[in-house]
């Protein structure tokens, strides 16, 4: 069984975001990259357990992203994974970036491709699904669990309002979140194994962006908070329905 | 036409799926254009949607889509876009949708904006405002497709009833068997409470509160108001409360109209996830707590001492309200 990981950088998530060129573009000083959290602790870290387990046997990652991107997918490699390829473009169009993906799966046999349930930058949570639909193929998303039992995968996942355990055969793509696996930290084993791992660079596919970020805005901040004694809340009760008018 | 999908659960519609509809409606009328509903799986309700702004509903009456396929659903809503010219298509961006909205969205090569939270600028283009970087920042995003998909961000937009009757007619689109590749072994529902990303009210527990034996006070403190019960991600990793519970930057992004948050000191991921509800109260024993200052009000104390007291300060409001 052959497993395709994607795998997206993002911020960190205490960095302070801000923009730059007349709030064209993210200011991108002193912002430190990691790895997807959903792409690395339950996607990532699933497959891995899946290979260690004998039920994969081929472990790929992939990204879309310019030479700045290879220090993240090193990251990723040294958690595990047998070689990593990063198509040569940079987009924040879901449906470029999915195309990119499923263009190079086309070329391979992936029996399971998995992804975060969404990135933490731009949030579409559309990866997965485009990848699917431009494969044919069927999609879990917000797995809570995976599991391989004779050739079928079984899956929890959460729906609107509770979960559901489904079981469907491969070729599948499954969109993972908390609960598929616990996060890991690399090792020094990891980390020098990484270095020569194969990491493939692949030209992009002619494809239409079919989004644009025309401007960035920052959240308004609060203007000061109203502190209301911890003796009367009932002066509280009565901001939040005549002032807040939230109640 | 502009189309929306109005999801229904457990053969009903809740309020998300009347605020696409009511979304729908506004986009329409600037375009002139009408609004056609599509409705997947068995219910009774579907001339509901004509309360809300739908023109006509497209009522797909099948069982096998009483349980969410993207596959299927997918195909069901492009066809009808495609059938009815469709320029837009409007979601609640729900996990249903983020399953369905981006496979609808590939198939017809459409524009995709996940989590809108304005009405379409058409001044300059078809630019929509949506929220980025976890609720840190926002981003105009424009779409340049012919055919574009916004799934809008739940308990954004008022829902107002407009005096319109739908005409709904049965529509009937031919599935074939690799439409519904997952099979639906079973289901787990939830019910009774409203889901966080609907929730207008939401009460929320942080690490201050010191375990999950103490979770009663905040729940007595919800069920005063009718909240839904949130938490930090300490909370969850713990397993002091389940982790749908979880809203910050690795959990749930929420913005309801109030949000109470005890004992949560307001780490700029937990922040990410809730800095867009209307109203914040923050009640924490520390006044150093970094939460105060994204906060509308504070209360500074012993959450063990002040929820009863907002609690029963509740309770009286409501009972005045109610006299």
């Amino acid at each position: 069984m052959n497993i395709l990981v994607c795998i997206t950088k993002a911020p960190d998530t205490t960095a302070k975001i801000g923009f730059t060129d007349n709030n064209s573009a993210l200011n991108e000083a002193g912002i430190q990259w990691i790895i997807n959290p959903y792409d690395e602790w339950y996607a990532l870290v699933r497959a891995l357990e899946l290979k260690e387990a004998g039920i994969a046997q081929n472990l790929h990652l992939i990204t879309v992203g310019k030479a700045d991107v290879e220090p993240v997918i090193r990251k990723a490699l040294a958690l595990g994974g047998d070689e990593a390829i990063r198509i040569d473009g940079d987009s924040n169009d879901s449906y470029y970036i999915a195309t990119q993906i499923a263009a190079y799966a086309k070329t391979q046999s992936y029996d399971l491709i998995l992804t975060g349930k969404e990135s933490i930058d731009y949030g579409n949570a559309s990866i997965g699904a485009m990848v699917a639909e431009l494969l044919d193929r069927p999609f879990i998303s917000h797995a809570t669990k995976l599991d391989v039992e004779s050739g079928r995968v079984m899956v929890n996942r959460e729906i609107e309002g509770g979960e559901e355990t489904n079981s469907c055969t491969m070729p599948l793509v499954i969109s993972c979140q908390k609960g598929m696996a616990e996060a890991r930290i690399p090792n020094m084993r990891g980390i020098m194994a990484a270095r020569t791992k194969p990491l493939k660079v692949i030209a992009v596919q002619d494809c239409d962006t079919l989004t644009q970020i025309v401007s960035y805005d920052l959240p308004t901040q609060k203007t000061g908070v109203k502190m209301i004694d911890a003796d009367n809340m009932d002066e509280l009760v009565r901001l939040l329905h005549e002032e807040a008018k939230v109640i | 036409m502009i189309l929306v999908f109005a999801e229904l659960s457990n053969g009903t519609f809740k309020k998300a799926s009347f605020e696409a509809v009511n979304y729908a409606a506004n986009l329409a009328a600037a375009q002139g254009l009408q609004v056609g509903a599509v409705v997947l799986g068995e219910t009774s309700e579907a001339a509901l949607l004509g309360e809300y702004g739908a023109h006509k509903v497209f009522h797909v009456n099948e069982a096998r889509l009483n349980t969410v396929d993207s596959k299927a659903y997918c195909h069901a809503i492009a066809t009808l876009a495609q059938q009815e010219n469709a320029q837009t298509i409007i979601f609640s961006n729900n996990i249903t949708a983020k399953a369905v909205a981006p496979r609808v969205a590939a198939r017809l090569k459409a524009s995709l904006v996940a989590g809108a939270i304005s009405h379409p600028d058409m001044s300059n283009g078809f630019v929509v405002k949506k929220s980025v970087f976890a609720g840190k920042a926002f981003a105009f995003v424009k779409m340049n497709a012919a055919i574009k998909v916004i799934a809008i961000t739940p308990n954004s937009f008022a829902v107002e009833k407009m005096n319109q009757t739908a005409s709904v007619q049965t529509a009937a689109i031919s599935f074939s068997d690799s439409d519904f590749g997952i099979k639906v072994e079973s289901v787990n529902k939830v019910t009774g409470i409203v889901p966080l990303s609907e929730a207008e009210l939401v009460v929320s527990g942080g690490r201050g509160l010191k375990g999950p034996e103490n979770w009663g006070i905040l729940e007595e403190l919800g069920q005063s108001i009718g909240a839904t019960l949130a938490c930090s991600r300490p909370v969850a990793d713990s397993h002091w409360r389940p982790h749908h519970e979880h809203v910050g930057q690795t959990g749930g992004t929420i913005r309801p109209n109030l949000y109470i948050a005890v004992g949560i000191s307001g780490a700029i991921q937990h922040l990410a996830g809730v800095n867009s509800s209307k109203t914040i109260v923050v009640i924490n024993k520390d006044p150093e707590a970094p939460f105060f200052k994204a906060a509308d009000y504070g209360v500074l104390g012993d959450a063990f001492e002040i929820l009863p007291k907002l609690t029963a300060a509740f309770h009286k409001y409501k009972a005045a309200q109610n006299a």
